[in-house]
């Protein structure tokens, strides 16, 4: 389910990916502070999108990360730009996959 | 205010059980001082150090906090925590709004947000953002959280608020319970309070003044009641209810590792429900006659279930469990309230009445036929029954019998240890309750949550026609006594393991409907025994 593709943009690159969220409650509090902690551990800009929102927001904000209300079967869509972007995009969807070690 | 006594009676809505005889501890609403903001590099560094003060004291509770709480205090912290949302809030500080202003406004605009829509999780939510803005805002305004309730060991606490942070602060051994004016019986105080079995009232709707303070109180949470200054005769009765009960915690103690007998001797079997076989580990199997039903779906990891050899290894252990006594497995149920992804179909209108349970076992049977493998395996080990979930026609067992009669052939034919498992069915629709008779089951289990569902028409999880969804219907009870009839006719056992198996006040009805077999929550093993060794035969009005 990860894909990682490589946009060229006009300066940075832009690593990408995507994972569903598998939790029957969907992307809840706990889950979401797992996600913004781990975001934060990359220096990398990383942000997050849910599949049924066009707002790309900070993964590195619990706030914004919840106020995606991201439900149960739904697709995250992750972009990181910056030194470790890929690093972060691996640990992201990896983490999404393994349903947030929960 | 009855006259002539001095007794006052708060009204509010029952959040838990239980029953507390103290006196009332008030806790006052918090009186912020009036702050005078400075210039925007000190108001920078009084929220900053306001928020560093509430994060350490979030973070000291969160050692040993159990789920709930630590789901709580860790979104909390990580709020604290949260760049852009505290960016907006120093951005207005900036702009020259005082910190506790700034703090309040972007807070309580985050609040009607998590509000708005009709999601309850993220309703439930916003709590956690009216916690943490109050407890920034104590520590902004110089305020602390009024004085911290005596110690005294019979101590009822009356609050205007109960946060859930404040909730987990309060040392509950010098408190015997508590009534507050906010909140509602499905918030997070609600739910901590009945993990931890405090008597809580929530939603007080009363007027009540300062004078209470201190003033001896009868806390009846079950009631939703507070009685303050209570007469000899309020007083006495509720002694008596106490001692009751905590007779009756007691009794139903003792009775735990007993079998179940009716006072003519009849013996009532009481097994344990196995949401998870995880429970398992804390319950011993001499307290119970065996498993009447072992949920299924915790085995689907990665949207498929483990091989035949990893499930036979989690039977196997259910059966080495029970040591004898019965194991019954329903195969997987999903769908409806358990939707696993890639397993469940997406975009059904209404998902309780389409393909869900045996419906979508049978159009996949592959993994059902996996399934009924390793339980005829484990079935050689002792004596473990497959159940089905949601069977609404005759044709439907016939066709899981087909399918588990090739399993068995199969492993016949490789040579691999099995035996012939008994093969029975979940009883939830109304069609197969009102014709139980006419299906080839080994045994019948009444599912009695989706059956009151399906025969009231009632939603358990909407609050607004939760009265309908009544387990006392007389509808439910009839349905319950043909089950009974059918299987006393087909010579097959019936039990039945729905909630309603679990709620003592309820047992001398399912007794009334002839049923001798329950299975329970495994914290009601006792309570239900105590339930059964007290029934009084059916002349009696239970209702």
């Amino acid at each position: 389910m990860s894909e990682a593709v490589r946009e060229t943009a006009a300066e940075t690159t832009m690593e990408t990916g995507s994972a569903v969220v598998r939790d029957p409650t969907g992307l809840h509090a706990r889950p979401a502070v797992k996600l913004t902690k781990l975001a934060k551990s990359f220096d990398a800009m990383v942000e997050v999108r849910a599949q049924r929102g066009e707002n790309w927001v900070n993964a590195k904000s619990p706030n914004a990360v919840m106020k995606l209300k991201v439900a149960h079967g739904e697709t995250i869509s992750i972009r990181a730009s910056g030194v470790d972007a890929a690093a972060a995009i691996a640990a992201l969807v990896g983490l999404i996959e393994r349903d947030f070690d929960g | 205010m009855v006259e002539g006594t001095g007794e006052r009676v708060l009204q509010g809505l029952s959040a838990t059980d239980g029953m507390a005889i103290g006196q009332v501890v008030l806790q006052r609403a918090v009186n912020l001082s009036v702050r005078t903001a400075g210039a925007p590099s000190q108001e920078r560094q009084a929220l900053e150090t306001a928020l560093a003060a509430a994060r350490c004291e979030i973070d000291a509770l969160t050692a040993g906090a159990d789920e709930l709480a630590g789901e709580i205090l860790e979104f909390q912290s990580a709020l604290l925590e949260d760049e852009d949302l505290l960016g907006g809030i120093f951005d207005k500080i900036v702009e020259g709004q005082g910190a506790h202003d700034a703090w309040a406004n972007v807070i309580d605009m985050e609040v009607a947000e998590y509000r708005s829509g009709d999601d309850e999780y993220f309703a439930a939510r916003a709590e956690d953002l009216v916690d943490l803005k109050s407890r920034v805002l104590k520590h902004l305004c110089g305020a602390d959280a009024g004085p911290a309730p005596r110690v005294a060991p019979d101590a009822i606490l009356v609050a205007e608020e109960l946060t859930p942070s404040r909730f987990l602060e309060l040392d509950w051994s010098c408190l015997r319970g508590a009534a507050i004016r906010g909140s509602s019986p499905t918030s997070h105080v609600a739910i901590l309070a009945r993990a931890r079995g405090i008597p809580l009232i929530v939603g007080l709707n009363s007027e009540f003044d300062d004078r209470i303070d201190g003033a001896p109180a009868v806390l009846d949470a079950k009631a939703g009641r507070l009685v303050v200054g209570p007469d000899a005769g309020t007083l006495s009765r509720a002694r008596s209810k106490l001692r009751t009960m905590n007779a009756d915690r007691l009794a139903a103690q003792g009775l735990i590792d007993r079998p179940a007998h009716l006072p003519n001797g009849e013996h009532v079997s009481v097994l344990i429900n196995a949401d998870d076989p995880a429970i398992l580990e804390s319950v011993a199997p001499e307290h119970c006659d065996g498993i009447g039903l072992t949920r299924t779906e915790f085995l689907f990891q990665d949207g498929h279930l483990p091989d035949e050899d990893a499930q036979f290894g989690i039977y196997r252990r259910l059966v080495e469990w029970a040591a004898g006594r019965p194991v019954t497995v329903r195969t997987l149920d999903a769908g409806g309230d358990k939707p696993i992804l890639g397993v469940t179909p997406t975009g059904e209108s209404n998902p309780f009445l389409g393909l869900r349970g045996l419906r979508l076992s049978l159009r996949s049977p592959e993994i059902l036929s996996v399934q009924l493998r390793a339980l005829a395996r484990a079935a050689a080990l002792g004596p473990l029954k497959v159940m089905v979930p949601m069977v609404t026609v005759p044709d439907e067992m016939a066709q899981v019998r087909t399918l588990l009669d090739a399993a068995v052939a199969s492993l016949s034919e490789q040579g691999i240890a099995h035996a012939q498992p008994n093969l029975g069915m979940m009883i939830e629709v109304p069609a197969a309750a009102l014709m139980a008779d006419r299906f080839d089951a080994d045994f019948y289990s009444i599912g009695s949550n989706d059956l009151i569902q399906y025969l009231t028409a009632s939603a358990r999880d909407n609050a607004a026609v939760a009265p309908l969804a009544d387990p006392r219907n007389p509808a439910v009870l009839e349905s319950i006594r043909r089950v009974v009839a059918a299987g006393r006719a087909r010579d097959v056992e019936v039990s039945l393991c729905g909630d309603m198996a679990s709620n003592p006040d309820l047992i001398p009805l399912l007794l009334d409907c002839g049923l001798r077999t329950l299975s329970v929550a495994p914290a009601q093993i006792g309570p239900v025994k105590l339930a059964i060794q007290r029934y009084r035969g059916p002349t009696q009005d239970h209702v």
